[in-house]
């Protein structure tokens, strides 16, 4: 019942997912597979014919810097991207990157345990440990692989993960691998999250996995007080900070970090796909038995590892992201500008403060937000739109992410867009 | 407790998430009687849970599907 239905919608809704097909008439064909999806591709199917653009197929014709794109033949500006450090462009990233695909070639056709480890991957694995000062570091294909296979491997049968229900889709997904019991509790509830601790089988193996920043909102977790109470039962602690990197905490380690409780965090999981601006994940921590991971983790054993330049091009950002204290100061500008701003224009927003990078701005329905979306970008603004069941509470939110290369200048252009765009669909 | 006491506890907890007021019988289905989605899940869930101090891993959530079913595995879980 309860939940497996449910789960099933909610992996094929999620964010970012784009179902462009199209529902190809096939009355009468018994055993269709696709018959399933007959309710989502109805749903797709309403809303584009009212005229909408379908806000899951936008092509980037080109992109310009790390803020600015071209889409359908008009210059826009990007808050979208999850580009917070703005690295993409970076002049010794590129360079790095380039260097690396002259010397090294274009992959590395092979497993990490196998023909593909090359100087560059220790390198960058030498670069996560020295930024985050962990003992050890090790780099996946991807962010999401990163939580699928730590997650699915460490937690093994008659293992306990006690998750927050809002967990990104690639925790959820770890879970469903593995063989453990899963338990999730509410929304960065302390007390719900205490109450499963305290009712786990003696003598069970505990995980916690919380998040940084929670990408739907942009809030925090109180990670100080959960990690406490995750303690107090014995719990090993996964904390995903892939929306914090590089800008929240003193040295950009994280939410952790920045709530002074780095210590007692067991694994940390993040992305290059964001801050660190290329394709890429990874998994440190100080259990000294870590390193047994590259064996036992079939996400990282049976795939074939990132690119020479990727890796390059990762090792460099993250150095770089070490050194950053401007920047940094600049993006939280930045978020508190914006936040203000449609405040003050009377949007409604996901968090009453800004938290992180991510300001989410409430829609009233689909309908209204998929509208909202389409005038932003004709107004020349790329925003996440975001829809239930992916999002918390059945929301339709626009997902706004601010990068430390958008000007004050361009936050200013963004409420404009923004008043404009809110005033024709009756928003605001 | 005895399995009646468990059903009629059950029961009232299921009370406010009865937004039609359907009539619950051994085989009233949660997703498909009830329409449950995943949020009112998890907040019943955590009502059940709360009620008999138990946890319902997703695990088990998965093979129940009836109101018979639910009953069932709290009366097991209860034991343990």
């Amino acid at each position: 019942m309860l939940f497996a239905s449910c789960r099933t919608a909610e992996i094929l809704m999620s964010e970012g997912i784009s179902q462009s097909d199209q529902p190809v008439a096939r009355e009468g064909l018994q055993g269709d597979l696709f018959s399933k999806f007959d309710p989502l591709i109805k749903q797709r199917t309403d809303l584009l014919s009212s005229g909408q653009e379908d806000p899951f197929s936008l092509v980037m014709e080109k992109v310009l810097s790390p803020t600015q794109a071209i889409c359908n033949g008009r210059e826009t500006i990007l808050l979208g991207t999850y580009n917070y450090m703005g690295m993409t462009f970076d002049p010794d990233v590129i360079a790095a990157g380039k260097q690396a695909l002259n010397d090294y070639g274009s992959g590395t056709t092979g497993s990490r345990v196998l023909n593909g480890t090359y100087q560059g991957h220790k390198q960058c694995e030498e670069a996560l440990k020295d930024f985050y000062g962990m003992d050890h570091a090790m780099v996946f294909s991807t962010g999401y692989q990163a939580n699928l296979g730590i997650i699915s491997t460490i937690a093994g049968k008659g293992d306990y993960v006690v998750l927050d229900i809002d967990s990104h889709a690639s925790i959820w997904d770890g879970c469903a691998l593995g063989n453990a019991e899963i338990v999730p509790f509410k929304h960065n509830d302390i007390d719900a999250m205490e109450k499963r601790l305290r009712r786990i089988p003696e003598g069970a193996g505990k995980l916690v996995v919380l998040e940084g920043v929670y990408s739907m909102l942009g809030d925090i977790a109180p990670l100080k007080e959960m990690i406490a109470v995750a303690k107090k039962y014995g719990a090993m602690v996964l904390v995903d900070e892939a929306h914090s990197m590089g800008f929240i905490g003193e040295n950009g380690r994280g939410v952790a970090e920045a709530q002074g409780v780095m210590d007692d965090v067991d694994f940390i999981i993040g992305t290059f796909s964001k801050s660190v601006g290329t394709v890429g994940g990874f998994c440190v921590s100080n259990h000294p038995k870590f390193e047994i991971m590259r064996l036992v983790c079939r996400p990282y054993v049976f795939t074939a590892s990132l690119p020479p330049s990727v890796v390059a091009t990762a090792a460099t950002s993250i150095r770089k992201l070490m050194h950053n204290a401007d920047k940094r100061a600049h993006l939280w500008e930045n978020s508190q500008r914006l936040h203000k701003g449609l405040t003050d224009l009377g949007f409604k927003l996901g968090t009453d403060a800004p938290q992180s990078a991510i300001v989410a701005v409430l829609m009233p329905d689909l309908e209204k937000g998929a509208a909202m979306w389409e005038a932003l970008l004709t107004e020349g603004l790329y925003v996440n739109l975001a829809r239930p069941p992916a999002t918390p509470a059945n929301m339709t939110l626009l997902r706004c992410s601010l990068c430390a290369e958008h000007s004050e200048e361009q936050v200013g252009t963004i409420l404009g867009m923004f008043e404009r765009a809110g005033k024709a669909i009756g928003i605001i | 407790m005895e399995r009646a006491q468990v059903e009629s506890r059950i029961l009232s907890l299921i009370e406010p998430f009865n937004k039609k007021g359907i009539e619950i019988s051994d085989e009233t289905s949660f997703a498909g009687d009830l329409e449950f989605d995943s949020l009112t899940v998890m907040d019943f869930v955590a009502a059940i849970e709360d009620e008999f101090d138990i946890i319902i891993s997703m695990n088990q959530q998965a093979e129940i599907e009836k109101f018979s079913q639910l009953v069932d595995a709290v009366c097991k879980l209860q034991n343990r």
